[in-house]
């Protein structure tokens, strides 16, 4: 099937669009020149943004209103395809309103969902999304056989992002359908987790503590160690299950995907859900008393030891530096 | 009072600690060995017991889809006090996509009656397509909230806390609704001697897709084919050195080559 039609679902505030949108919107781009984003909630605000990585159609649901965005941003999409704009192929970050939206949409176009992938190509007449598995020692390559429009959502960082040198998106104001007691969930207050230091997601470098910290008060010593490299402090799935440290602060399958220059993993033995979310960092650091540790197989420098012992020496060497 | 009703969603997957492999005639995960009730699963059985306990009364079923008759994850569930299980299992299942899945369990939950209230994990621990919650509260025509983190119901109503990219959002839904939550929203028990031994005596309803209605399934009903499998470069392992105390200057010196320090 041709693809002449990419929707890409876009995300931004302030006038400014998320890395991950502008990833998907460089790929996009490179499968037709016939691009447009779709953004659940004022995309008349992006419609530069957006232009400058190369849509050239924006689909703007204007204020949700405290609606969620996953039935809210569905309904609105199925109603311009029921109205005649059809695409061929509709990318989402694989995030928390991403996955939520191309759920509910697969269920009202009746169409499969190929997720958490990191690629997607046009094979002779075939679509093909490629998703890593076991850990991303292997690759899958799944084309989607039923009819369009094909739905899939990609890891973040799985594309770069080029601007296309675009001029504004033209805005296409689309109605939100009321989607009935299926829409009956309100937003009725928005925290905002302040983190001082860069973001987990888009550090040069990222320290993360596991389970091999022996209790949650030592991960002051991955905090302060991130500090000192004016890097983000991440953690592996265990130490997040057990209440350590808040869930933002998950590296893996389960939670964020890092390709930070430099990546420390402090006792984590690198279970597969961990090693998906970090193994495209640059460089890999790695401490750990086991030296068995699968964390290893995949380190630059592996250093078979205690936590309790090379955190403090290492802290203390940073700070002699000044 | 009304006792409340609720249905969690299990899957039993193979041990997460034993490396995963494929069948090497369909390109399916095999899943034909001994299963347990994934460790993301555990978390919702947990909720749906205690937010029973909290409506000062209530009663939680599990549903699961297996294609091989597997219940050794279902009476995990069971021994931490659901009271009854409904398995689909059939042959015909195999390879099917995330859509059918949740056509196929959303059935199961319409055949044990529907809940106040369905609760799933946010994405099974093999699979991972992540989208099979949201798709079952569609097929049911179910409000959901997703990724929640904290679940509370007041008079009726939902109070949630859910997991956004910048903090949390605070989210109200009237029920009946679905949930799906993060791993460690609250921590599961441990089955006692005793669960486990009423447990074996709870009973499992077994039915097929076709006796649900839902067809077709497996291979036949998926919109996707698998095209081709291959081996992921590999990165190699560098320098592994044993901490002889002086081991922080190795990183110290490594960190400036990188030019980071």
């Amino acid at each position: 099937m041709a693809v002449n039609n990419v929707w890409v679902f876009a995300q931004g505030n302030n006038g400014t669009i998320t890395s991950f949108t502008a990833e998907l919107l460089t790929k996009a781009r490179s499968l037709t020149d016939n691009v447009s984003a779709f953004v659940p909630g004022d995309g008349s605000a992006l419609a530069d943004a957006l232009g400058k990585y190369g849509a050239k159609k924006v689909y703007s649901t204007g204020d949700l209103g405290g609606r969620l965005v996953g039935v809210a941003a569905s309904n609105a999409m199925k109603s311009v395809i029921d109205g005649g704009d059809k695409p061929d192929l509709i990318l989402f970050p694989q995030n928390y309103d991403g996955r939520d939206t191309i759920a509910r949409l697969s269920v009202k176009l009746g169409v499969t969902v190929l997720t958490n992938s990191i690629d997607i190509a046009i094979n002779g007449g075939d679509v093909v999304a490629t998703t890593p598995i076991f850990g991303g020692n292997v690759l899958f390559a799944t084309a989607f056989s039923g009819p369009g429009p094909h739905l899939a959502s990609f890891r973040p960082k799985s594309f770069a992002a080029e601007e296309s040198g675009g001029g504004a998106a033209q805005v296409v104001a689309v109605t939100v359908p009321d989607g009935g007691v299926t829409a009956a969930a309100r937003v009725t207050a928005v925290h905002v987790e302040e983190t001082s230091g860069p973001k987990l997601d888009e550090a040069n470098i990222v320290v993360s503590g596991g389970r091999g910290l022996g209790e949650s008060t030592n991960f002051a010593m991955v905090e302060e160690l991130a500090k000192l490299l004016h890097g983000a402090p991440g953690a592996s799935r265990a130490i997040v299950d057990a209440g350590w440290v808040p869930y933002s602060y998950q590296v893996g399958q389960t939670g964020k995907v890092v390709k930070p220059s430099v990546y420390i993993a402090a006792g984590i033995s690198g279970a597969t859900q961990h090693m998906v979310g970090m193994k495209g960092s640059k460089n890999i650091i790695a401490i750990n008393k086991d030296k068995e540790a699968p964390i290893f197989a995949v380190a630059d420098l592996g250093i078979v030891g205690d936590v309790h012992k090379v955190l403090p020496k290492l802290i203390e060497a940073l700070k002699a530096r000044g | 009072m009304k006792v409340m009703k609720i249905v969690v969603c299990v899957k039993q997957i193979p041990d997460p600690a034993t490396p995963g492999s494929l069948d090497s005639s369909t390109n399916a995960l095999k899943r034909d060995g001994k299963l347990i009730l994934d460790d993301s699963d555990a978390y919702g059985v947990e909720m749906a017991l205690q937010l029973a306990t909290a409506a000062g009364g209530g009663e939680v079923s599990i549903v699961s889809m297996a294609p091989n008759n597997e219940t050794s994850g279902m009476r995990t569930a069971l021994a931490m006090g659901a009271v009854r299980g409904v398995l689909v299992s059939d042959p015909a299942l195999g390879g099917s996509d995330a859509l059918t899945t949740a056509k196929v369990l959303a059935a199961a939950i319409n055949k044990v009656g529907m809940p106040d209230l369905v609760i799933a994990a946010t994405e099974s621990t093999d699979g991972y397509t992540g989208t099979v919650p949201e798709q079952i509260a569609e097929v049911l025509g179910l409000p959901s909230v997703t990724f929640a983190k904290k679940v509370k119901v007041e008079g009726g109503t939902l109070k949630i806390d859910r997991q956004t990219e910048a903090g949390y959002d605070e989210v109200e839904c009237p029920l009946p609704a679905l949930v799906s939550v993060t791993a460690g929203v609250v921590e599961p028990r441990y089955p006692s001697f005793k669960g486990i031994m009423d447990a074996k005596k709870k009973e499992i309803v077994t039915v097929t897709a076709a006796d649900l209605g839902v067809t077709p399934v497996g291979w036949s009903g998926a919109g996707q084919k698998v095209s081709s499998v291959t081996q992921a470069e590999a990165r190699k392992a560098g320098q592994v050195i044993e901490d002889d105390g002086e081991a922080f200057n190795k990183i110290v010196a490594f960190l400036e080559t990188l030019k980071v320090i």
